[in-house]
């Protein structure tokens, strides 16, 4: 707005002196890199600081990890290993027990951005972007200097390949430091080691709080995770079979967009618009696709490539007006309701739990699956707004809450129904805490750095179902335990009020003490009798595990460091 | 012994049996509503239809059995030693019962109720008074009372009292009159009574005029029905023109009331007329009126649908039922539109003398 009156006579005199403002800006203009644009908002990747650098640097290599094992059909068992350096600078390894990588793949996946095989496929996988292992090699090169250093290992019979990578940022092409082979004392497997600047510590937002989470929605896990306090901590295997087989799906043509079609229609094999339809999309028969074809005026037999714009358009609309089957759900895999109450067990000791698995569902075409788990009571805080646990295909989601899609479903949710306290639209308050995970073969994340899911109607309304079927279980639990109180409250009655009854017979009669007492203990007996046995209502939880369920809390924390200064008095005295 | 002791040691020697046969202890009392009073005009009163509740001891009444027996034993030391409590001292008492103790009087008063009804007796007799004073009497009467210290008859002329008034005691029973009047006026309000007893309404008309100040106490229906059945005074009632005045003031003196049916035959005044606002007079008279509050709204629709007495009679009926046409509510005190005295020239002497214009 400003670039008015003075502006306009400087552009005319450089218009007649041949270099105007536009050229001028033209020198500046270039192509920027993949590689730079996330050099330069590394916290769209999750590197927004020190600490979080370290949790996703852990998140993404243990993901890319357990993706692999679980494609090969292998049970994982992953090492990780955090050594600090100095002050602000650590060492992570993390290794796993995988297929291992083709050597030839080994540059690209490690140290080039947005390389990888999940983008383009319709698959419920911890990974999808291929940005997460490259963006820490980057992030490690930029805070250290270091290059990343991989080993991986296809065959038991062959050696393992070992590199030394980094990434030209300007060109988002990795750079080979160093190439080698080597012996390693493993069948197959691949292993990073990474140097960054970072920092440690404890909480709900710790890597042992996500490596602990991981563990519980993940039973065919073993991780071995030693912390840089050099503890090991080792959460076993607790189910020796793989979770079922996620399968890859076609395209559900609800949730293409225009742009995606065109590029189908240019890229497609399919001869006819007919076996394009059948062959690119899921859920669409011949009949469906003549009709489709019908409703947007274009013969079955077009060629795909010549279908123009506007074809496209159509096609599109024709999509929307026709009834397609919903896409089928044997490509999602969710944990289980009942794998993932007994996680919940092991981690939280309340009163009551139950968990639920919805049936799938579908937005833009996505079909996708959300279970819910609940504990309630027990030695949970009752002032404090509830926990929430979230997950995403298996993966736990521990930043951005309050921007996630579930967390805004628990908001329009009346948790006082279930006898919590909440505020018009906001996190309830009460002694609870509430699991969530969404099973996908896309999870829309609000960004690259993977932690809030984006508010999707379809989603949302499948996470507020999810825990109305929980709350509803949990509202007669409560009521259950009122009418408990409220029969605790009136044999407190008895109790209190028997001995006037028995001292007034007395007094009216002129009975003597003795017998005031007899009155008093029959009348007491009597009462007492035709109420019955109370039975306890809350559940036994035989899961509960007090050192598990310390992992990545603040007050493991507290702990850990008395022990420090206990052990650092002790080496200051040896030295002496 | 009296028989109230009698009753009460009866009664707590069943509860006493019952527990040693390891049975369930429960006392029974009449249910004090108008659900179970019948209304006969030959009987003239509320009378009891018998339907009783048992109150069973379970772990929901233990407390308010442990009253009921703590407050007989009360009662019990009350008539041994020949002492009188008020209900609010009897609410006091409670204080010493530790966690049985009473949390407000309207619970201690129910208690009470519920005691009379179970021994069909009026808490007189059980050594509880009322606390309020029974009413405020004016005119040609003298009261034969006696001195509580020598036991010489004291006698208390009426007509003398000056601008203040007798004052009806709490027990009436050792009363004796003497009198010439003609009739009695009971008074709605405590100021309208002022007003006749200051220009001496009852020397120009020979009658007795007594002033209810709302819902008349028991001392005071005593009184009236005393008046009336041993003077044989015709009793005309003078009240607001709204539900309160006729269907809780001249109602519970003419039959009684639901909640203490079990006294209403000595306490009522079968004979009673209506002599007060009524709907018709709003119209004859022209008087100023207020709407009718929601309260009077409800207790309208109520009587018609379930007070016996204005069951048994249309003119009632008639009456509230054009109240609620109207929307209207008129005070006593409203007459004075016309001139602060016109109540006394005008419309007393018109409606004494009118017979239509009364009410049953």
């Amino acid at each position: 707005m400003k670039k008015g009156g003075d502006n306009m006579a400087q552009m005319k005199l450089a218009e007649s002196t041949g270099t105007t403002k536009a050229h001028e800006m033209a020198k500046k203009q270039r192509e920027i890199s993949v590689a730079e644009f996330f050099a330069k908002n590394r916290h769209l990747l999750g590197f927004d600081n020190p600490k979080k650098a370290l949790l996703t640097t852990i998140k993404e290599a243990v993901d890319n990890s357990l993706d692999a094992c679980e494609d090969a059909n292998m049970l994982p068992e992953i090492c990780v290993e955090v050594i600090q350096m100095n002050e602000k600078r650590f060492k992570v390894i993390i290794e796993d027990n995988g297929p291992g990588i083709v050597k030839s793949q080994v540059p690209k996946i490690f140290a080039k951005l947005l390389y990888g095989s999940k983008f383009h496929t319709l698959k419920q996988q911890r990974g999808q972007q291929g940005i997460g292992i490259s963006a820490s090699v980057m992030y490690g090169q930029l805070t250290t200097g270091k290059p990343a250093k991989i080993t991986s290992k296809i065959a038991p019979e062959k050696p393992a390949s070992y590199f030394e990578l980094q990434i030209d940022t300007q060109t988002n092409k990795p750079e080979i430091i160093k190439e080698a082979q080597t012996e390693w004392n493993k069948k197959t497997g691949t292993k990073i080691e990474l140097d960054l600047e970072a920092s440690y510590s404890k909480g709900s937002q710790s890597i042992d709080a996500y490596l602990k989470q991981t563990a519980i929605v993940n039973p065919h896990v073993t991780i071995i995770y030693t912390n840089p306090k050099a503890e090991q901590i080792i959460f076993p295997r607790a189910i020796d079979s793989m979770p079922k087989e996620a399968k890859e799906i076609k395209p559900h043509p609800y949730g293409v967009e225009l742009g995606v079609l065109m590029k189908m229609l240019a890229v497609s094999p399919a001869r006819t618009l007919q076996s394009f339809l059948t062959t690119e999309f899921t859920r669409v028969s011949s009949s469906v696709a003549k009709e489709i074809c019908e409703k947007s005026k274009l013969l079955p037999n077009t060629k795909p490539r010549k279908i123009s714009r506007d074809g496209s358009e159509k096609i599109i609309d024709a999509i929307n007006s026709t009834k397609i089957m919903n896409p089928p759900t044997d490509c999602i895999s969710p944990i289980g309701f009942e794998a993932l109450e007994k996680g919940l067990k092991k981690e939280i000791k309340a009163e009551f739990y139950c968990s639920t698995t919805r049936p799938p569902s579908v937005y833009r075409g996505n079909p996708f699956v959300i279970e819910a788990a609940m504990a309630y009571g027990g030695d949970m805080p009752g002032d404090k707004s509830i926990r929430i646990m979230r997950y995403a295909n298996r993966v736990p989601l521990q930043y951005q809450q309050s921007a996630c899609a579930s967390a805004n479903a628990i908001m329009h949710t009346n948790f006082r129904n279930y006898g919590l306290q909440q505020s018009r639209n906001s996190i309830p308050v009460g002694p609870m805490t509430l699991v969530i995970h969404m099973a996908s073969v896309w999870v829309p994340f609000t960004s690259e750095s993977k932690e809030a899911i984006a508010h999707y109607p379809e989603i949302i309304k499948e996470v507020k179902l999810a825990i109305q079927e929980c709350g509803r279980l949990l509202a007669s639990y409560v009521m259950k335990k009122k009418r408990l109180h409220k029969e605790l409250k009136k044999r407190g009655y008895i109790e209190k009020y028997i001995p006037h009854v028995a001292k007034a017979i007395k007094e009216i009669l002129a009975l003597t003490k003795e017998e005031e007492e007899s009155i008093e203990t029959d009348l007491k007996k009597m009462l007492e009798q035709t109420r019955g046995k109370i039975k306890s209502i809350e559940a036994e939880n035989v899961e509960y595990d007090e050192e598990f369920a310390k992992i990545g809390s603040k007050n493991a924390e507290l702990e850990l460091h008395e022990v420090d200064e206990s052990n650092d008095e002790k080496e200051g005295g040896d030295e002496k | 012994m009296k028989p109230v002791i009698d009753s009460i040691k009866g009664i707590v020697k069943d509860i006493r049996e019952k527990i040693t046969k390891n049975e369930t202890p429960s006392v029974f009392m009449p249910i004090r509503s108008l659900q179970n009073v019948s209304y006969d005009l030959k009987e003239g009163y509320f009378k009891l239809l018998g339907r009783e509740k048992e109150r069973t001891l379970t772990a929901n009444t233990v407390k308010t059995f442990a009253q009921t027996l703590l407050m007989m034993k009360e009662s019990k030391g009350l008539v041994e030693t020949d002492d009188i409590a008020t209900k609010r001292e009897m609410y006091y008492i409670s204080k010493n019962w530790g966690d049985a103790m009473f949390k407000e009087q309207p619970e201690s008063d129910s208690v009470m109720d519920d005691i009379e009804g179970m021994l069909t007796v009026n808490r007189e007799q059980m050594g509880f008074v009322p606390g309020e004073h029974g009413g405020a009497v004016a005119g040609e009467l003298i009261v034969v009372d006696k001195d509580s210290e020598t036991g010489k008859p004291i006698k208390i002329d009426c007509t003398k009292m000056g601008s203040g008034a007798y004052s009806v005691p709490s027990s009436v029973e050792h009363l004796k009159f003497e009198t010439k009047a003609k009739f009695v006026l009971a008074i709605e309000t405590a100021g309208m009574f002022e007003r006749l007893n200051k220009h001496k309404f009852w020397k120009k008309n020979n009658c007795i005029i007594i002033s209810l100040s709302g819902v008349p106490t028991r001392a005071c229906r005593r009184f009236i029905r005393k008046l009336n059945e041993e003077q044989k005074l015709p009793v005309y009632v003078f009240t607001d023109g709204d539900p309160y005045g006729f269907f809780s003031i001249y109602r519970t003196l003419k039959v009684g009331s639901g909640n203490a049916a079990h006294i209403n035959k000595y306490f009522c005044v079968p004979d009673a007329k209506f002599i007060g606002i009524t709907p018709q007079d709003i119209i004859d008279y022209k008087l100023p009126t207020h709407p009718l509050k929601e309260v009077d709204k409800k207790k309208i629709k109520d009587v018609i649908k379930n007070d016996p007495f204005c069951k048994a009679h249309k003119e009632w009926q008639k009456a509230l039922q054009a109240l609620a046409k109207m929307g209207k509510r008129c005070e006593q005190q409203a007459l004075a539109k016309h001139g602060l005295n016109y109540v006394i020239s005008d419309y007393l002497p018109k409606k004494l003398k009118d017979q239509k214009s009364w009410l049953p």
